[in-house]
């Protein structure tokens, strides 16, 4: 396995973000809520790394806690998804028949919404906050991994060696899980690299807009909405999350290609 | 060509009921109502309130009386904007997120094809890694940053252009760059694999031998085979802008109809949400129906069906 430096270089920068979050109270210099009223708003310090923001609260500090936030809702609703779309998709396509047929549509139906419309509406309702974002964030992208899973597992069923396994008097469940999940696990880790950002992404819009996470947590997205108020004369308030935010999703996008360039069989290889 | 439009759009109906329906029902499971305020109304005012927008009714009942109204052509009264219709406040809004997206499209795809080309055409070239880069970059970075950082740099710093509202050419720049910037880098990429391809296709080498100019096969030979999957992808990325706009539209406080949804939704102004995501939805339909028609009319071995 060659991986091109760019991938590399991502995932150690991935490594070294979701090392600080997970060790947050240990890495972080102050707590997240730790005022130093003599110093509201200050501008990068040695003493602050990132500045204070309006309530004199180091901003190094509050960012480490929203990685945790944030990476933690970006994985997590993939995993879940993941999940979800590939038992959907794996037993729609075995199955298949009028069974697969009507799953299917279960599939289209909820493709036909318009996405962020229905997160937002879904955060909102469920009462904003951590499993608002969550739930609405799943509920939109298990679709996507079902639709793959099913393509994929339409492909592998006709091959010899499942075939041969079913002829052996495999039952349906060994099948799937010892003979076809195998073969589609290479294309889910692309997928969870390629979905990840796009939740990361999904959830700081909506808590830049303040309909997502909401006080006492806090991410990347919220942090950046405070610091668009006072954009004109305290930029480094919205500069650091903003920039957090952009590195973490051009990290998992060149993992992603990494990946998928060593990983999937059928992936062109980039044509440099 | 009439009658596939005539299909589309019957197609296009039961999308549009289903995504009324759920949008209906996921607004109305949740615990909490639109009059429900800091401060406490009598239950007399609460019931005639409630009475006069059959909110008192079981929910199937306010579902068939909604859709009886929606297939009339009424999208019913605003509860928060009294006095305003929700068609009404849609005819305002729509037609500024409408230009707006306009101007996002012409970003995208004035960027995004002549840099995939150029990035095709000067393969491995410190050009075609610098547009590589930047179209990574672009996708990666979230438009509300994108809109942020400029609003930055370009109003509060250099004060070049206007950093909010809707009122001109200028006012229009910075939100339809933001916008833009991240599908052009996906369309830059995307020109530039399929430019790729048919660069090295045997008709391209054909009309090389055959001693025409660079520039003619540039743009009679290769620039017109490479359009079908861009024209392909324009149906998901209009909708991505369509519902995208409404970010931007805060940023830049742009009286658009995103910002009325946003609303809409913290205040559960029920009529104007359903309102609003339904002129999305058919949105979203009518820009699949066209992107269709152009791939059709594009690419002779396509029948419309």
């Amino acid at each position: 396995m060659k991986f091109s430096l760019a991938s590399k270089l991502s995932a150690g920068f991935l490594l070294i973000v979701s090392g600080v979050a997970v060790f947050a109270p240990w890495v972080a210099p102050y707590s997240y809520e730790t005022q130093d009223t003599l110093r509201t708003l200050a501008s990068p310090s040695l003493e602050h790394w990132m500045g204070t923001d309006r309530l004199g609260r180091d901003l190094l500090s509050r960012m480490i806690y929203g990685a945790r936030v944030s990476l933690f809702i970006g994985v997590f609703t993939t995993l879940f998804a993941l999940l979800i779309g590939t038992v959907y998709g794996a037993i729609s396509a075995y199955v298949g028949g009028r069974t697969d047929n009507l799953m299917m549509r279960a599939v289209d139906v909820v493709f036909a919404l318009p996405d962020l419309l229905m997160i937002i509406l879904i955060t909102v309702l469920m009462g904003r906050g951590l499993m608002g974002v969550f739930i609405a964030l799943t509920l939109v992208s298990w679709v996507t991994v079902a639709r793959l899973v099913r393509g994929e597992v339409l492909r592998i069923k006709e091959f010899p060696y499942v075939q041969a396994a079913h002829a052996l008097g495999a039952s349906p469940t060994r099948i799937l899980l010892r003979e076809i999940f195998p073969n589609i696990l290479s294309i889910l880790v692309v997928t969870l690299s390629f979905r990840v950002p796009v939740a990361i992404l999904a959830e700081s819009t909506l808590s830049f807009i303040g309909l997502g996470i909401s006080p006492p947590f806090s991410s990347w997205g919220s942090l950046a909405n405070d610091g668009w108020t006072a954009i004109k004369f305290y930029p480094h308030l919205i500069l650091f999350p903003s920039l957090a935010i952009f590195l973490t999703i051009l990290s998992f996008n060149f993992l992603g290609d990494g990946l998928r360039e060593t990983l999937d069989p059928r992936a062109s290889k980039s044509p440099t | 060509m009439l009658r596939f439009v005539f299909r589309r759009i019957l197609l296009g109906i039961p999308v549009l009921v289903t995504v009324a329906t759920l949008t209906f029902f996921i607004m109305h499971v949740v615990p909490g109502g639109p009059f429900d305020t800091e401060k406490i109304l009598p239950p007399e005012i609460i019931a005639n309130i409630e009475a006069k927008y059959h909110l008192d009714k079981p929910l199937p009942m306010q579902y068939l009386l909604y859709m009886k109204q929606l297939l009339q052509g009424d999208l019913g009264p605003s509860y928060k904007y009294l006095g305003r219709g929700v068609s009404d406040i849609i005819c305002d809004t729509f037609p500024v997120s409408f230009v707006l997206g306009l101007c996002a499209v012409l970003v995208v795809l004035g960027l995004g094809i002549p840099a995939g080309v150029i990035s095709a055409y000067w393969k491995n070239s410190l050009l075609d890694r610098s547009v590589l880069l930047l179209a990574a970059m672009g996708i990666s970075v979230p438009s509300f940053v994108l809109g942020a950082i400029s609003v930055w740099i370009f109003s509060h710093q250099w004060h070049l252009l206007p950093p909010a509202l809707w009122e001109g050419f200028r006012h229009m720049i910075l939100p339809a760059f933001a916008l833009g910037a991240g599908y052009a880098g996906y369309v830059a990429r995307l020109t530039r694999t399929t430019v790729l391809d048919v660069l090295a296709t045997d008709y391209v080498r054909t009309a090389r031998a055959k001693g025409l100019t660079e520039p003619v096969i540039l743009f009679k030979h290769v620039l017109k085979n490479s359009m079908y999957p861009i024209v392909s992808v324009m149906g998901p990325l209009t909708a991505g802008l369509v519902t995208g706009s409404f970010v931007i539209e805060y940023i830049f406080s742009i009286p658009g109809m995103g910002r009325f949804f946003i609303t809409a939704v913290t205040n559960r102004d029920y009529p104007l949400i359903m309102g609003v995501t339904l002129v999305y939805a058919v949105l979203i339909v009518i820009a699949n129906t066209v992107v269709d028609m152009v791939y059709g009319w594009l690419d002779p071995r396509v029948t419309l069906k």
